[in-house]
């Protein structure tokens, strides 16, 4: 047969050459999200109502490494308590609730195969805020084991969604397809919100806090909050970042995965366990942080590619400098009073996020 | 070692019996097309043997029951080509057929050298090398549809399952595509199983036809067999004429009714 050019048996198939059109994540794009990282982190150790210079933060750093930082200067013991007590705490749980929200909403776009799925679609924001609301309310103050008792509420109620959300979509659809438990999700979520603002409606007084934990904030908790979600967060970006071949495999739709060899129904579920594991931690350290898993991995479809072996890895990356960034611009720009961090996330996010789908391959999205 | 044999199978969604008692012996290395009116089941038995559906009978491939085996391992033995595959946004062809390597890696596995390798002797073969950094949401249907079949081919699985594989194509890429799947049985030993519409192409390239009617089996048999008028205007509710080519098989070709006459000067029907 000749129609299609030169015969090759199949015993040359299995000889190695080089196959071109393969994603490679680019060094540069490593490089800049390593870069952008730092700045970011930089910036933020700097910014605050404290004048710290960069000598004196180096320093600070140096300083409890053995044999080698005490021979160096001690820094001044007031500004270093500011910079271990405050800004690198606050700057490290930054870079970890924003690195864990943009991983998060890449994979759930991935294993949803839907460019508008972020970390909250299966309703763990509306848990979390229940869950929250609910501590706030009735709860002021109180800790269990030595933690406040408001983010283990919080990640006690978005665990509890989508584990509900979950079930729901299973008893319906089977989970033959990823649409059932969407809308399950979506139901779910409708409900909470309803009991939780029916919830903080009739307790006006807490109002105010419930708003402003709704909206997100970095507590300055010191390093409790990093320990807290940390463990969390570590194992949920493992699995998530194994699973980048799986979730490219995913695209192609579910017969033909499944036809592949591959269980699109385990693999979902792997993720969404993993990714809501994750964003349970983030929200209930930082409250429902909005559009991060959004705009972050899409910024970086449109401007290095789709493959997920290129967007997982970049969005921990630029996650975590994209939220670092926010939260030094929440608590600058109006200081001494600090914005919460949702609305820098939109403020900012959105319209650089408008620009890049103008001045890229938007129709590729 | 690749024949497939499907004993009493029948196949429902929900309470619609789409297939029923559907017994065939198809050999190894053998071309079967399954033929048969818009909704006969030809698609679901092709479902049911790379089990993304549910069905009850048998179904063996070498020694193996279908449902016995894990994910992987069938999808080691059978590759299947869908009628309409999903067109994946910003995947190259490269990628593309570097997934059918799946069924050959661990979960958490990445495709190595040899895979690669492979893919890239698969897209020579397909004259698709000069196609692999591009999208493949860029191709033409033809050149789709040739991605489609390297994909399953690097599953390296004896046997081939093929849903229309010329739907959707122009009469030269029709030939194209159907040479190519002939030629690949030919040299790797392929069974292929394949729905197809087109009766004529059905004839001329498989060895036997299966011809399925509301969900039953009522004839298989050689393209000579089975392609038959009466067969087919009492099947399809079809008023076609069957001509036998020199050498080149049967030529089912449709009537109009009121124009009957005109088609004398198409000669003898059989």
């Amino acid at each position: 047969m000749t129609v299609f050019g030169r015969r090759v048996g199949p015993a040359q198939l299995g000889t190695p050459a080089v196959l071109q059109g393969l994603p490679r994540l680019p060094w540069v794009w490593g490089l800049v999200g390593a870069v952008a990282l730092i700045a970011a982190a930089t910036v933020g150790v700097l910014a605050g109502p404290v004048h710290i210079g960069v000598g004196t933060v180096i320093q600070t750093l140096i300083a409890p490494i053995p044999w080698f930082g005490h021979r160096t200067l001690a820094a001044d013991s007031s500004q270093a308590s500011i910079l271990w007590s405050l800004r690198f705490p606050r700057v490290v749980l930054g870079a970890i609730v924003g690195g864990m929200l943009a991983t998060a909403g890449a994979a759930y776009q991935g294993v949803f195969r839907n460019p508008l799925a972020d970390p909250y679609l299966l309703g763990a924001a509306a848990g979390a805020n229940l869950g929250a609301t609910l501590a706030i309310a009735f709860a002021p103050g109180s800790s269990l084991i030595g933690v406040n008792v408001v983010p283990l509420a919080g990640f006690a109620g978005a665990a509890a969604a989508v584990a509900g959300a979950y079930v729901l979509g299973r008893t319906v659809t089977g989970l033959r397809n990823a649409t059932g438990l969407i809308l399950a999700g979506v139901a779910i979520a409708a409900f909470l919100n309803a009991v939780q603002t029916y919830i903080q409606q009739s307790q006006p007084s807490t109002i105010r806090q419930v708003y402003s934990w709704i909206l997100g904030r970095l507590v300055t908790a010191g390093w409790d909050g990093v320990w807290l979600v940390l463990p969390y967060v570590a194992i949920s970006i493992v699995v998530i970042f194994l699973h980048r071949r799986l979730l490219d495999a995913l695209s192609v739709g579910e017969e033909e995965v499944n036809s592949l060899g591959i269980s699109a129904r385990r693999v979902r579920l792997i993720v969404v366990v993993a990714a809501t594991l994750g964003t349970a931690a983030a929200v209930a350290i930082a409250g429902t942080i909005a559009f991060v898993g959004i705009i972050v991995p899409h910024t970086i479809r449109l401007l290095v590619g789709r493959s997920y072996r290129v967007v997982i890895p970049l969005s921990i990356l630029f996650g975590a400098a994209f939220l670092v960034l926010a939260d030094t611009a929440a608590r600058t720009v109006a200081a001494p009073a600090e914005l919460p961090i949702g609305v820098i996330t939109a403020l900012v996010g959105a319209p650089f996020f408008i620009v890049v789908m103008r001045s890229t391959r938007a129709a590729e999205l | 070692m690749s024949e497939v044999v499907l004993s009493g199978v029948s196949i429902a969604y929900e309470s619609d019996v789409v297939v029923s008692d559907f017994s065939l012996n198809i050999g190894s290395g053998e071309w079967i097309a399954l033929i048969g009116p818009n909704g006969a089941g030809k698609t679901s038995i092709l479902r049911a043997i790379s089990r993304l559906v549910a069905y009850t009978g048998e179904i063996r491939i070498g020694n193996a029951a279908v449902t016995e085996l894990g994910g992987r391992e069938l999808a080691r033995l059978v590759a299947m080509v869908l009628q309409s595959p999903h067109v994946p946004a910003g995947m190259t062809v490269s990628q593309y057929v570097l997934l059918g390597r799946s069924p050959h890696l661990t979960y958490f596995g990445k495709e190595g050298r040899r895979d690669q390798g492979i893919v890239a002797g698969i897209l020579e073969r397909l004259s698709l090398e000069r196609l692999a950094a591009r999208p493949v949401e860029h191709l033409s249907g033809g050149e789709r549809q040739r991605a489609a079949i390297a994909r399953a081919l690097a599953q390296q699985a004896p046997v081939l399952l093929v849903d229309e594989p010329t739907s959707s194509l122009d009469v030269g890429r029709q030939q194209d595509v159907l040479e190519l799947i002939d030629g690949l049985r030919a040299e790797q030993g392929l069974t292929v199983i394949a729905a197809m519409h087109d009766l004529t192409l059905a004839g001329q390239y498989a060895d036997r036809l299966a011809l399925l009617v509301a969900g039953k089996l009522v004839a298989v048999g050689a393209p000579s067999e089975v392609l038959t008028e009466p067969a087919i205007a009492d099947h399809y509710q079809a008023q076609v004429r069957v001509l036998q080519m020199n050498g080149s098989g049967r030529a089912v070709i449709p009537v109009r009714a009121h124009a009957a006459s005109k088609s004398e000067d198409l000669g003898e029907g059989v």
